[in-house]
């Protein structure tokens, strides 16, 4: 039987209750990459949110570099924390992020780069009420990564925000 | 009964050696769209501006593409025609791992021009996204990735470099 090249590895879907963070632990090594399948929506008091990715347990030897637009510019900026943008609650009532993280060769002895794109659309104008995002990530880290924790930093991932984990084998 | 699979990886090729170049021929005909992965980087200094591809070794003027991209304190937007590749990302170096991710939609029909569209990012240097059409309405079985845009030399990619192939069945 030919092995399954993309597999789904764990899935959270945030209950009633809120959460304030959604961790992936004991992540298998036998996949070549990994792919994070997000749709997040958090409670704090604004149009966006932000959310911070971790590594093993370790938000240290981070940086990353974006591209932003929000419907009228485009910005570019770097900084040392895994954070990306997502849907705040004063944004459109049911409307989530839609967010892709890809890290490719996770379980190697190099550093690890990764990809993430995210976005949210509301059939606004208002200013600050979408954003397309695309990020270049570094963790200065030759550790295989074992688990992913994703951190609200305004606030808690409200009901019906979704996290999936996949890996992939290219063989 | 099961589903047949979706995502299938064609091949995956690590380099032993540097390469200036790598190739995926006699493409099978039988999904609908084309996924290219890759992480690398290439020697020295670069000299060259960024990484593209070539279709059936085609090495005319055939290609063209829009990008879209941010280094850290600026975004950016450029375009270029008749290039004798298809851009899919920028270049790096020094052990600046650079992802690549391109898909490459409806590559087996005989009928339309093939266009993919990409996102490269490197955290030290820069995140970019873009589009290249290939002027040929020729089904693709070759793929040959150069660590070049024939903006200059190429410089080689280093050992270690990976590139996956996969193929995605829509039916």
């Amino acid at each position: 039987m030919a092995t399954s090249t993309y597999n789904l590895i764990a899935s959270q879907v945030v209950g009633s209750g809120g959460a304030s963070s959604v961790d992936f632990s004991s992540i298998p090594q036998t996949y070549t990459d990994l792919k994070l399948v997000m749709s997040v929506r958090c409670n704090n008091a604004a149009y966006y949110s932000k959310s911070e990715i971790s590594f093993n347990g370790s938000t240290s030897n981070q940086v990353f570099r974006d591209l932003t637009g929000d419907g009228s510019s485009a910005t570019s900026s770097t900084a040392s924390n895994f954070q990306f943008i997502g849907v705040g609650n004063n944004n459109t009532a049911n409307i989530f992020s839609n967010t892709e993280l890809y890290i490719p060769n996770y379980t190697s002895s190099n550093y690890k780069c990764a990809s993430l794109e995210t976005n949210d659309e509301n059939n606004s104008s208002a200013a600050g009420a979408a954003y397309v995002e695309m990020q270049a990530l570094l963790w200065s880290s030759t550790a295989a990564i074992n688990e992913i924790t994703i951190t609200g930093i305004t606030g808690n991932f409200v009901q019906y925000s979704t996290f999936y984990l996949y890996g992939i084998i290219n063989h | 009964m099961a589903s047949a699979p979706t995502y299938t990886p064609i091949a995956t090729q690590t380099l032993a050696t540097g390469a200036s170049s790598v190739t995926f021929s006699s493409i099978p005909q039988t999904y609908t769209d084309l996924v290219l992965v890759t992480q690398e980087y290439t020697t020295g200094t670069p000299t060259a501006y960024g990484i593209s591809v070539q279709f059936n070794g085609d090495t005319g003027s055939n290609y063209s593409n829009t990008l879209v991209s941010g280094n850290g304190s600026s975004a950016a937007s450029s375009r270029a025609t008749n290039k004798i590749g298809a851009w899919i990302g920028y270049e790096s170096y020094s052990a600046n791992w650079t992802n690549i991710v391109t898909n490459i939609q409806n590559y087996s029909n005989s009928t339309t021009y093939k266009t993919l569209i990409t996102r490269s990012s490197v955290a030290s240097n820069y995140v970019a996204a873009g589009t290249s059409l290939w002027r040929n309405t020729g089904a693709i079985s070759s793929i040959t990735v150069l660590s070049t845009d024939f903006g200059s030399a190429s410089t080689p990619f280093v050992a270690g470099s990976t590139f996956t192939l996969y193929g995605i069945t829509a039916a």
